[in-house]
């Protein structure tokens, strides 16, 4: 593990009902500034659920959620301020259609953050060259391909200045050719010191980019490991049954 | 040439007189257009509220407005209203508030539609930016319903634009009222002079109404 100054974001006791049926079962997690902590888990065991509750996409029942030391999710503090220190990307393509690559990225930093568009656009310019994709950047989602529409939502994202991010499956609706760009600028990212909360289905990837791998079946954090050991030597059965049905993958 | 009933149409003022009741019909519908396009926004955002209860007022209002026909509408609030209040309001006016509670309605519902159905994660990669719920609407919602939205929005002021044509029946002498005193003066003289009135009405209506359907072809296809 990195050297652990400090811990970033934590999580204590969290519950989180849909309707009645409790989807998350009191989680205790938490994750240093700099490290890269990737989710893993079977489908429908609550890693979006949970991703969601961190940025206040989602109300909690109970427990407290804390970012760099003070509590956000006490209904005190405004989502809409703290979001812009936690960047996310989803899933699905979630550009804004209207709006060419440029103006997605400046909208955030532009609207809610209220910075100055030369240095914006400045920024904007180094991350879309970064990731590849500068020559792009007037052209709109429609004409981009599935990974140049997830590296633009990367970039959206770090446009912000993100204390941390979070990545659902951000590479499972992707042609396999494309996952690779895609993952390529995420680890990027992690080297750079990124502070980084993962969600993925690629094992390969997440053995090789992950800190810490997290386990999380049924609502539950089942198991907390070094990726090594996580992949070779899991400690519970659970987790060594969820690793099987990937084992045919590599 | 008398025996030709089309003269009708320019004889004296008469044509003239036409396109000043058509200006009155214009003038109802543009001022009731503009009025419904703004309160309709407003009306559909409200529909897409979190809250039941807000949802349901605006339900109600438009269910009341669509169940009752319109030129009921104008009735009470020319004939009833000014009887229960005691205060006599030009028909014009009453026009204009009408239409325009009827076309805030109908707006609103087209608003609604639209922004229901673009999908959830817009809204909330919106918010993952760290826009407040306003700005969302403002910058991610909004532009994207008014292009959904825009065809069918319309169709529905053609539509308006037609319908003013009942405001006759509460006394504002638009196009429709001039030709029918037209054909009343004429009649006699020239037996085809209704059918000459009422195409020369019929086109017109056309005239203005046509270009406004093609532009919302022309927008469909350009923005599907
Ligand atoms: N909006 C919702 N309303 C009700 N139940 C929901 C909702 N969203 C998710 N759920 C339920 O919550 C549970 C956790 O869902 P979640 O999407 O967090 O799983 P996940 O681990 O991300 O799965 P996947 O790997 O398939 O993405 C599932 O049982 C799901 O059916
Ligand atoms: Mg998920």
């Amino acid at each position: 593990m990195k050297e652990t100054e400090k811990i970033l974001l934590e999580v204590h006791k969290l519950k989180k009902n849909y309707g009645n049926k409790e989807i998350l079962h009191g989680i205790d997690f938490s994750v240093h500034r700099g490290e890269v902590v990737v989710l893993l888990g079977p489908s429908g065991c609550g890693k979006s659920t949970f991703l969601r509750c961190l940025n206040g996409l989602e109300e909690i029942q109970s427990g407290s959620i804390l970012l760099d030391g003070s509590i956000i999710s006490d209904g005190k503090a405004e989502w809409y301020a703290i979001r812009q220190k936690i960047g996310m990307v989803f899933q699905s393509y979630d550009l804004f259609p209207h709006m060419t690559v440029i103006e997605n990225i400046l909208l955030g930093p532009l609207k809610a953050q209220k910075r100055k568009k030369n240095e914006v656009e400045k920024q904007a310019a180094e991350l879309l060259e970064r990731v590849g994709l500068l020559d792009r950047k007037d052209d709109y989602p429609a004409q981009l391909s599935g990974g140049q529409k997830q590296r633009v939502a990367i970039v959206r994202a770090l446009c912000m200045n993100p204390e941390i991010m979070l990545f659902d499956e951000v590479t499972a609706s992707l042609d396999p050719e494309m996952v690779r760009e895609v993952l390529d600028v995420m680890k990027e990212l992690a080297q750079q010191g990124m502070t980084m909360l993962i969600v993925t289905h690629e094992m390969n990837f997440a053995r090789s980019v992950a800190d810490r791998i997290v386990f999380i079946d049924e609502g539950c954090i089942v198991e907390e490991s070094e990726p090594e050991q996580f992949f070779t030597a899991p400690q519970t059965e659970r987790a060594q049954r969820f690793l099987d049905i990937f084992s045919y993958e590599n | 040439m008398s025996d030709w009933g089309i003269n009708v149409i320019f004889q004296g003022q008469n044509f003239l007189r036409l396109l000043e009741g058509l200006g009155v019909s214009m003038r109802i519908a543009v001022v009731s257009v503009l009025i419904s396009s703004v309160c309709g926004i407003f009306l559909g955002l409200l529909m897409t509220s979190r809250y039941v209860a807000v949802r349901s007022l605006c339900r109600s209002y438009l269910e009341a407005v669509r169940i009752v026909p319109l030129l009921v509408w104008l009735f009470v609030f020319y004939f009833e209203l000014t009887k229960v209040l005691h205060l006599q309001l030009p028909a014009e006016f009453v026009a204009d508030i009408v239409f325009s509670i009827w076309g805030t309605a109908e707006m609103g519902d087209l608003v609604r539609g639209a922004v229901t159905s673009l999908p959830a994660h817009q809204r909330e990669s919106g918010l993952a930016v760290g826009l407040t719920r306003w700005q969302v609407y403002r910058y991610v919602i909004l532009p994207q319903a008014v292009r959904r939205l825009l065809p069918s929005a319309i169709n529905l002021v053609t539509r308006m634009i037609k319908t003013t044509s009942l405001v006759v029946l509460i006394g504002v002498v638009e196009v429709l009222k001039i030709g029918q005193q037209i054909i009343e003066v004429s009649i006699l003289k020239v037996p085809t002079a209704s059918f000459w009135v009422y195409a020369i009405i019929f086109f017109l209506y056309f005239i203005i109404c046509w270009p406004i359907s093609l532009w919302a072809k022309h927008l469909e296809k350009r923005w599907q």
